[in-house]
């Protein structure tokens, strides 16, 4: 068995899950069979271009003034993509803030979205619909919710699986330490999608922990952990799915690293040149999820000259619907300030709304 | 009529909640097989079963955590934090996550929780078990904060808290665990939100809650038979929301006002009330409003806890000294 040498501590390798090369070759691999009809792989490239689109505007929209600022996925997007195609309409999805991949696959408003990026309100709209909590700024935290609403999914008999979206940075967090553990002792449906995107921030992820990989770390937990390439939207929706079912069968949760790179800064107010060279942007752009995956399109003759139009299409409807949202859009009323602090508020509360009225009148 | 302990009505409580919602969940550290450190589980595992009364790993903000995602899913979950002192490692979960759930997503999700937490001192504890958490959680808005102070009070304030829509923290006064009211269960008392004048009086407004409603009653009668003076006993039983007309219309009518409260003074609830009783009574106040509190220490060892918490000694001087003003 290949070992890697950490210290003095010799652990098995875990290989890469890939199945699409980066030039756009497939990768046989029996235990990730994909049967994906040629709508299906279509819709893939769709998603992931509409995906790129929507934060290229979103990013436009911050440079406008439009947007109090915004974190972009660019070169994420068959992550999540991947993910989210791998799972039933019925399973939830509980995010971290760079899943508009899956957003986008579940055909969440895009208006919604920006809601929270423009500094209208905390969260965006329009999520919980498309069975997705809440936008999660705290990192990891909302792993531990995840693995709630597994356990109560599982405790009602209801087979679906729960998916927790972190990127590598959360992975040093308590709360993703104890929602791991929860979620092995109770088995419960949930599958942790780490998104290593090699910086959280500005620490590279070799600065964040001493793991031969973030998947070694299901190991300690009882779990299975699976690596794969995330910039492989084939490899990671195939190991996302292998690992859904697994948890819609009783078989407990699974820790899945996708490896893949944030190819913007980490939000429109970071300067990513203080950290990373030209050198390895460049590298990374040549593993483009994207554009390997068209490669294979146009090799499997999938992406004619009709279905092209078709996805310019959709992207230039989704930023057109998204600028429309939010160009100029109208505050919220400062008085709703105190309508969700509690089911009915409070003497106190009510109080002052009061003043706020009188300042604002 | 039975004589209840405070355990056996939060006990009592907490099996009638789970018989009459099944959506009703329990669990923490040693609360399933072992019935809680105190017991207020206490067969509610054999009762209900270990799929709705669980012990969960060693992990607070992993039980506030989960209790978010049990709760967005129908639950309604009931999580013990096992001593004060083992709240903070949850603190991050119950301030950003349970305390804004509902304010995040503009009403449309809530996480209708109801944590319990023995608190307070006065039981002779090693380090950690004897914290006041309130006012860090009175001052998160979004948090419900209820304290009963009698056996009645812990049965019909939990039954209400666990029925609630809002999050609410549940603070046992854990020293009162073993005191005794003559009670038919079930009870209703008045609700969460709503203060009540224990003890009437003319002279001197006293405001407690939790632990120190029982001093304030001692010290009132010890007023009234060494002094001569009358205190009006007011025990707030919920801080978030606060009976602010209760309060004051009771300061109205004695011009005097005195808060005790077991926590350390800078900051204490002392200072919310004193601030609150002077904005909305001070034509009526005859003296400056005075706090009987813990000292601004961390929590003492256990020989030493007698004379750092405040008890009638200490309450009885701010009576005096207040009345000095007159």
């Amino acid at each position: 068995m290949v070992t890697t040498l950490l210290g003095a501590v010799a652990v098995p390798e875990l290989e890469l899950v890939q199945l699409l090369r980066p030039d756009g070759t497939r990768v046989p691999d029996d235990r990730y069979p994909v049967s994906l009809g040629s709508d299906e792989l279509v819709a893939l490239y769709d998603a992931m271009v509409v995906t790129r689109a929507l934060d290229q505007e979103l990013i436009n929209l911050q440079r406008q003034g439009q947007l109090a600022l915004y974190a972009s996925c660019r070169g994420q997007e068959a992550a999540s993509v991947g993910m989210a195609a791998a799972l039933d309409d019925r399973d939830w999805v509980f995010p971290q803030y760079r899943e508009m991949g899956a957003w986008v696959w579940r055909g969440v408003d895009p208006g919604g979205l920006a809601v929270m990026w423009r500094g209208a309100w905390l969260s965006a709209s329009g999520l919980t619909e498309h069975r997705s909590a809440p936008i999660t700024i705290s990192i990891g935290t909302h792993t531990l919710h995840a693995v709630g609403y597994a356990m109560g999914a599982a405790l009602d008999g209801d087979p679906i699986a729960v998916v927790a979206c972190i990127g590598d940075g959360a992975t040093s967090e308590g709360d993703v330490h104890e929602a791991l553990n929860f979620a092995a002792v109770y088995s419960a449906p949930c599958v942790f999608l780490v998104q290593n995107n090699q910086y959280a921030i500005s620490v590279p992820v070799h600065e964040q922990t001493r793991s031969a990989s973030i998947a070694h770390k299901a190991v300690a937990y009882g779990m299975p952990g699976v690596r794969c390439d995330g910039n492989d939207v084939l490899a990671t929706y195939a190991v996302v799915k292998e690992a859904a079912e697994r948890a819609r069968r009783g078989g407990g949760p699974t820790l899945v690293e996708a490896v893949t790179y944030r190819m913007e800064a980490h939000t429109t107010s970071d300067d990513p040149t203080r950290y990373r060279n030209a050198e390895e942007l460049e590298q990374w752009a040549r593993l483009d999820p994207i554009a390997r995956y068209r490669l294979l399109l146009e090799h499997d003759g999938l992406l004619d000259e009709a279905v092209q139009r078709k996805t310019q299409a959709r992207a230039e409807a989704s930023t057109r619907r998204l600028r429309e949202a939010v160009v100029d859009a109208r505050d919220p009323d400062p008085e709703e300030l105190f309508a969700h602090v509690f089911a009915e508020p409070t003497p106190a509360l009510l109080a002052q709304r009061e003043v706020l009225r009188a300042e604002v009148e | 009529m039975p004589e209840v302990t405070m355990v056996q009505a939060l006990n009592t409580a907490v099996r009638d909640a789970m018989t009459d919602d099944d959506r009703v969940l329990v669990f923490g550290e040693d609360v399933g097989t072992l019935g809680g450190v105190f017991r207020v589980t206490d067969g509610i595992a054999e009762q209900f079963g270990k799929h709705r009364c669980f012990d969960t790993p060693l992990a607070e903000s992993g039980i506030v955590g989960i209790s978010v995602g049990l709760a967005l899913r129908g639950y309604r979950p009931v999580p013990e934090i096992q001593f004060d002192g083992f709240m903070y490692p949850a603190l991050d979960q119950l301030l950003s996550h349970v305390a804004k759930y509902r304010n995040r997503t503009r009403g449309e999700l809530s996480v209708p929780i109801t944590v319990r937490v023995p608190s307070f001192g006065g039981i002779g504890s090693p380090e950690h078990h004897s914290e006041s958490p309130e006012t860090y959680l009175v001052h998160t808005a979004g948090l419900k904060v209820v304290v009963p102070s009698t056996p009645a009070d812990a049965y019909s304030l939990l039954r209400e808290s666990i029925a609630s829509d809002d999050p609410v923290m549940f603070l046992e006064p854990k020293r009162r665990y073993w005191s005794r009211q003559d009670v038919d269960l079930p009870v209703t008392t008045e609700p969460i939100g709503q203060a009540v004048v224990r003890r009437a009086g003319t002279d001197v407004t006293v405001l407690a809650y939790g632990p120190m409603v029982a001093i304030a009653l001692e010290a009132a009668d010890a007023a009234l038979a060494e002094m001569g003076y009358s205190l009006e006993v007011v025990d707030l039983r919920s801080l978030v929301p606060l009976d602010c007309d209760t309060i004051v219309s009771s300061v109205e009518r004695t011009g005097h006002c005195i808060v005790i409260h077991e926590g350390p003074r800078t900051l204490g609830m002392g200072a919310e009330l004193a601030a609150l009783v002077q904005e909305h009574a001070f034509y009526s106040l005859e003296a400056p409003i005075l706090r009987a509190s813990g000292f601004d220490t961390p929590y003492p060892p256990a020989r030493l806890e007698d004379v750092w918490l405040p008890g009638v000694d200490r309450l009885l001087d701010c009576v005096e000294r207040s009345l000095a003003y007159a």
